[in-house]
């Protein structure tokens, strides 16, 4: 069985994101891994590594020349081989899923693994579509999974707690934390994932076209009042903040 | 027509489903207002939505008696296409986020996910979302002959009811067996106010020392205000609370009146599930946390000093 695992690249959590001429401006920006996709990752590594037939396990990215380095960190991770689909397209998630159904056809992929919700496009998405492209069940927001032959058991969040389930591959699961701890790639694993496979391809052969266009993104911060209370006599503190959630800001009866 | 798919929960229509139909209508969208009710056993549910819309679609069928992502899909895109909806909208909860996706794919349609704005210019319709956790504001637009949309939690106001309720009728669905099988379910039950629908939040994060002061301050400030329970990933990582009391982009995005954060940093994942709320108080013994950034009342001090005086204060 085969392994597809998705990777997208996106600002580190602690960097500043710039608006230009009505979009976000990523130059000079520190870009990494989502961290939600490298849950996936090491996901995949794991199953592996548990036994769980797993023959190969594929990266894929589409996006920008940048983008190689988050496919980079991929396979320095410990998975096979990478395929970049170039491109400085801005493909919303309903467009991207039928790339990523189409390689997943092509390679016979039997489980795609992705992030629950991308840092970037703060979407929950592209699993989900992704899925239905392809007449697959999905699980989402899965934080515990085991694999035995074609069987997924595992457990994943939903609206009011969490559920245990069972499902057969193939499928699609998306990931997040408690899931696992994304391993750091070693050095030695770092300089032999410069000889595996990083296969480009182009983003015409799959005919694909957005659906969603960006008009505009701004930054926009809610003016804060940034008052302080004295906190060193604490029932002193505690009146004013009250009186101040009430008869100012009118927010407790 | 503009089709809603109801959200509820304890037998009870969800306030979503009536910030859905307020992005209904200011969408400027034409056509009725349609909601289509999906489970078993949902007449209450039924009546409350036709109380706000012109008209309901009832499915009420033993396969839908709980919830299920490629179920809720196949159903959702049927009515979709029998009824010529033009505008599909989905709540924008964890379970909503999950199959909206599938029916736009379904549907042939583009997605707009997660939209805190709704307005229609020439054929397009535009949505305004949070990008980059949150820290954009992001325009986007889509047209097609339909169009499908998730509507964010807390963002639009709830409707009010109609003078006269809208009709009901029930449906006929073609479902697909359900290919994942749920073989337990834990339900995090809280008697408090489910956080994406509170007024008020009290969340603890790790400045609050341990599990029994969480139960002592963040449950005892919450209790006396009304006020739901919310925690930070780092209280969650500990043990000491459930994930469903999460807040942050790996938990849930919350937007009340007042957010009142106690012994927490404020770091950007944090900030991205609550940052949007109206007033934010932070106490925090580090005069240099994160959180007094975007504080709009903050108090320097230790919460085992402030939080009890707040408790008395506020029995008064
Ligand atoms: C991919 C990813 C996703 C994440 N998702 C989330 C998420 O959804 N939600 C989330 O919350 N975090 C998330 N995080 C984690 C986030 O980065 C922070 O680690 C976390 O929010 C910190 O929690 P905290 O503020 O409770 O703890 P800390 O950072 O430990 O801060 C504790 C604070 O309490 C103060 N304090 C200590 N003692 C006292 C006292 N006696 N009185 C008053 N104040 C005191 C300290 O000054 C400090 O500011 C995520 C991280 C990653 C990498």
């Amino acid at each position: 069985m085969k392994i597809l695992t998705l990777v997208r690249q996106v600002p580190d959590a602690e960097a500043r994101v710039k608006i230009n001429a009505g979009s976000v401006d990523l130059e000079g920006t520190t870009l990494v891994i989502d961290g939600m996709d490298e849950y996936g990752v090491e996901e995949a590594l794991r199953l592996r590594e548990g036994g769980g037939g797993v023959e190969e396990i594929v990266a894929l990215a589409v996006g920008p020349k940048r983008v190689e380095d988050a496919l980079r960190t991929a396979l320095a991770m410990g998975v096979d081989r990478a395929i970049h689909i170039e491109t400085g397209e801005l493909l919303d998630p309903i467009a991207l899923s039928r790339i990523v159904a189409q390689v997943a056809q092509a390679e016979g992929a039997g489980l795609i693994l992705v992030g629950g919700q991308e840092a970037d496009w703060d979407s929950q998405a592209l699993g989900a579509a992704t899925a239905e492209r392809l007449g697959w069940p999905q699980l989402t927001w899965t934080n515990e999974l085991q694999l035995e032959g074609d069987r997924l058991t595992g457990r994943h969040d939903v609206d009011d707690g969490n559920e245990s389930f069972r499902a057969s591959l193939p499928a699609v699961v998306t990931t997040q934390q408690g899931l696992n701890e994304p391993r750091y790639p070693t050095l030695p694993n770092i300089m032999k994932a410069k000889r595996k496979e990083l296969r480009k391809d182009d983003l015409a052969t799959y005919g694909v076209q957005p659906t969603v266009r960006v008009v505009n993104a701004e930054i926009q911060t809610r003016a804060r009042l940034n008052r302080m209370i004295d906190g060193k006599d604490p029932q002193a503190a505690a009146e004013q903040l009250l009186d101040l959630l009430r008869n100012e800001a009118k927010v407790l009866a | 027509m503009i089709l809603i798919v109801a959200e509820y929960a304890g037998g009870k229509l969800a306030k979503s489903t009536l910030e859905m139909v307020t992005a209904a209508r200011e969408s400027g969208r034409e056509g009725p207002v349609t909601v289509l009710v999906l489970g078993q056993g949902t007449a209450e549910i039924a009546n409350a939505a036709a109380a706000v819309a012109d008209q309901v679609l009832v499915a009420d069928l033993p396969a839908l008696a709980t919830y299920n992502a490629e179920l809720w899909a196949a159903a959702a895109a049927q009515i979709a296409q029998e009824g010529e909806a033009h505008t599909v909208i989905i709540g924008g909860s964890r379970s909503g986020r999950e199959y909206a996706p599938r029916v736009a794919v379904k549907l042939d349609a583009p997605y707009l996910e997660d939209a805190i704005h709704l307005a229609s210019t020439g054929t397009a319709l535009q949505a305004q979302r949070y990008t980059y956790l949150a820290r954009v504001t992001e325009t986007v637009e889509a047209e097609g002959p339909v169009v499908v949309v998730s509507v964010k939690p807390g963002a639009f106001a709830p409707a009010a009811p109609l003078a006269a309720a809208g009709e009901q009728y029930d449906v006929e669905l073609d479902l697909p067996a359900a290919r994942v099988e749920v073989t337990g379910r834990s339900v995090e039950k809280t008697s408090r106010v489910a956080l994406t629908e509170a007024d008020v939040i009290v969340t603890g994060g790790r400045g609050v020392g341990n599990p029994e002061n969480f139960s002592l301050y963040v449950e005892g400030l919450a209790d006396r205000l009304g006020a739901g329970v919310g925690a930070t990933r780092a209280v969650v990582d500990a043990g000491w609370r459930p994930y469903a009391e999460q807040v942050g982009q790996t938990g849930k995005t919350v937007q009340p009146k007042a957010y009142v954060a106690l012994g927490v940093s404020g770091a950007v994942q944090h900030l991205s599930g609550m940052g949007k709320s109206r007033y934010i108080v932070a106490i925090n013994k580090d005069a240099e946390a994160p959180i007094f950034k975007v504080a709009d009342y903050g108090i320097v001090g230790d919460v085992n000093q402030i939080v009890p005086a707040l408790i008395e204060a506020a029995r008064k």
